[in-house]
């Protein structure tokens, strides 16, 4: 068993092997532009950067095309994790639903949420529906998937055990099955989780007034590389947010896969 | 009264091959007796408990405690340990063991009882801990806990102190002695341990593979006060120990 010391050296340590490679790129990006070798026209300079994020981060501007996409991105993430782990928990615990189900799961999976974009604008609209579609889609198929998977992880022999115990089929699944079936139902819920996220930006992109994938649009519309580049950081920023957050909660729930 | 196996039969068919794991096994069993039960990996002797506990069916002949064929799991009378520790890693030592409890108790006697036997597997101080921060023999420990709790007739031992070092071994052979003299319970214990087996058993009976049968069955007639160092113990380690090399002369027809 390690001591708490030597925990805290090996965090520090993988905190500043992680931070080398962004360390020297900002490094580098910062010292092109004190040179002057950048071509701001294409990529903005750390200054106008900071500049326009002080900016926007004043006048509120930023924090409404966050709050926007992080909007859709909760309500289409439910809809589709909702709608993943009830029909993935049918698909998994009943095997005629599995029957019915296998053609269709198979030939609608391949097809990319973002290809479906078209269609929700002719059918939905170009409002808020159609983006919503196109998250909850985003985030469906990985909870479903991890869902149905989680529902084959029991191991037979721990059935086996409350066999011997003469233990009914209710506790039977509430006590083996679903237990069983939880890490995988999160691994589900993580990436649906960046789905989402990803489906967002997507649909904020094509159609949307706000939002961050808005945001760079209207930048690349109106050749303003600084706020191209700050909506494609606040992208990356927002996402590892979201996944540490859900992998705490991970850890929390999970707690025995979590053990050192 | 008693368990009684008649000419049982076990086919598994395995890609369309039938592979018959038990042919003719036949034993009467006592109310109380210690049964062990010895052989080679592969020779059908957890299939057999399986079949006794209820869990598997014979493809042939028939099982019956206190003449009643066995037909299901019997929780009420029949225990098992199983050769695995097969623990919730997601519950605790205390909530692993309490699993094994199907009798209606109150809250507090539950909780009594899960202690005394967390006492008995000298796993004190770790009631709360999971399975995953236990070595294999604690591990092992539990399993053997759960399966004692519930105080079955008819208690199945697969191979339980396996995974055990010798000393841990030895004081939970003398502890299922122990709870033995006090409950007359039936156990049967399978194991590798040929010097277990007739430290324990009242008979050992020998299985060979191939099909799995029962070979030989000696009665061990010594008192309960058993000395593995007697000379009365080497002469019964000697003659179970020459039934294995007698099958091994017999198998070098077949040896890879
Ligand atoms: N469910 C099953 N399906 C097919 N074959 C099986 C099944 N269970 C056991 N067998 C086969 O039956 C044989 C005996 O298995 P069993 O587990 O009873 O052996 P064992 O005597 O307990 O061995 P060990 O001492 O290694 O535990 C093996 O050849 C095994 O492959
Ligand atoms: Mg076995």
């Amino acid at each position: 068993m390690s001591t708490k010391k030597e925990n805290a050296l090996v965090r520090a340590q993988t905190i500043v092997g992680a931070a080398i490679i962004p360390v020297f790129v900002i490094g580098y990006w910062v010292v092109c532009s004190k040179k002057g070798i950048l071509n701001t026209t294409i990529l903005t300079s750390p200054e106008q950067l900071v500049a326009r994020f002080l900016k926007m981060f004043s006048d509120g501007s930023l924090w409404k095309n966050i709050f926007s996409s992080t909007r859709r991105v909760l309500e289409g993430f439910t809809i589709g994790a909702f709608l993943g782990l009830v029909i993935g928990s049918l698909v998994g615990l009943f095997k005629p639903i599995r029957i019915l189900l296998s053609a269709v799961i198979s030939i609608l999976r391949p097809i990319p949420p973002i290809s479906m974009i078209p269609f929700f604008i002719l059918w939905l609209g170009i409002g808020e529906e159609s983006k919503l579609t196109i998250i909850a889609i985003g985030s469906f198929w990985s909870v479903l998937l991890n869902t149905i998977q989680g529902f084959q992880d029991t191991d037979p022999n721990l059935v086996e055990v409350a066999d011997v115990f003469g233990k009914s089929k209710a506790v039977i699944l509430f006590k083996i099955v679903l237990p069983s079936a939880i890490p995988s139902v999160f691994t589900g819920l993580r990436l649906g989780m960046s789905h989402a996220w990803t489906a967002v930006v997507t649909a904020e992109m094509i159609a949307a007034s706000s939002g961050v994938g808005y945001m760079i649009q209207y930048a690349r519309e109106l050749s303003q590389p600084d706020l191209l580049l700050l909506g494609i950081v606040c992208i990356g920023i927002i996402g590892l947010i979201i996944d540490t957050v859900v992998m705490f909660i991970q850890k929390k729930v999970v707690y025995w896969r979590t053990i050192e | 009264m008693g368990l009684s196996v008649k000419n049982v039969k076990r086919v598994f068919s395995i890609n369309q091959n039938d592979l018959e794991v038990l042919k003719d096994i036949n034993l009467e069993i006592r109310d109380g007796e210690i049964i062990s039960i010895v052989g080679g990996s592969g020779c059908g002797k957890s299939t057999l408990l399986k079949l006794i506990a209820g869990l598997d069916r014979p493809t042939g002949g028939e099982i019956r405690l206190d003449d009643k064929p066995i037909v299901k799991p019997d929780p009420q009378n029949i225990g098992m340990i199983f050769q695995e520790a097969r623990l919730f890693p997601w519950s605790t030592v205390e909530k692993n063991i309490e699993f094994g409890m199907t009798d209606k108790l109150s809250k507090e006697e539950k909780a009594e009882r899960v202690k005394e036997h967390i006492e008995l597997v000298g796993l004190t101080g770790f009631e709360k801990a999971l399975p995953a921060q236990l070595s294999g023999g604690m591990k092992q420990r539990v399993s053997i806990a759960r399966g004692l709790i519930n105080r079955p007739r008819l208690l199945l031992l697969d191979e339980p102190f396996g995974a055990l070092d010798a000393f841990t071994k030895m004081n939970l052979q003398q502890e299922v002695l122990r709870i033995w003299e006090r409950e007359h319970m039936t156990l049967i214990l399978v194991t590798h341990d040929i010097d277990e087996a007739i430290y324990l058993g009242d008979r050992v009976v020998v299985m060979s593979p191939k099909p799995g049968v029962v070979k030989k069955i000696f009665s061990v007639e010594l008192s309960r006060e058993r000395d593995r160092t007697s000379a009365d113990f080497a002469a019964y380690r000697r003659k179970v120990f020459d039934e294995f090399f007698e099958r091994k002369e017999v198998d070098t027809d077949y040896s890879i």
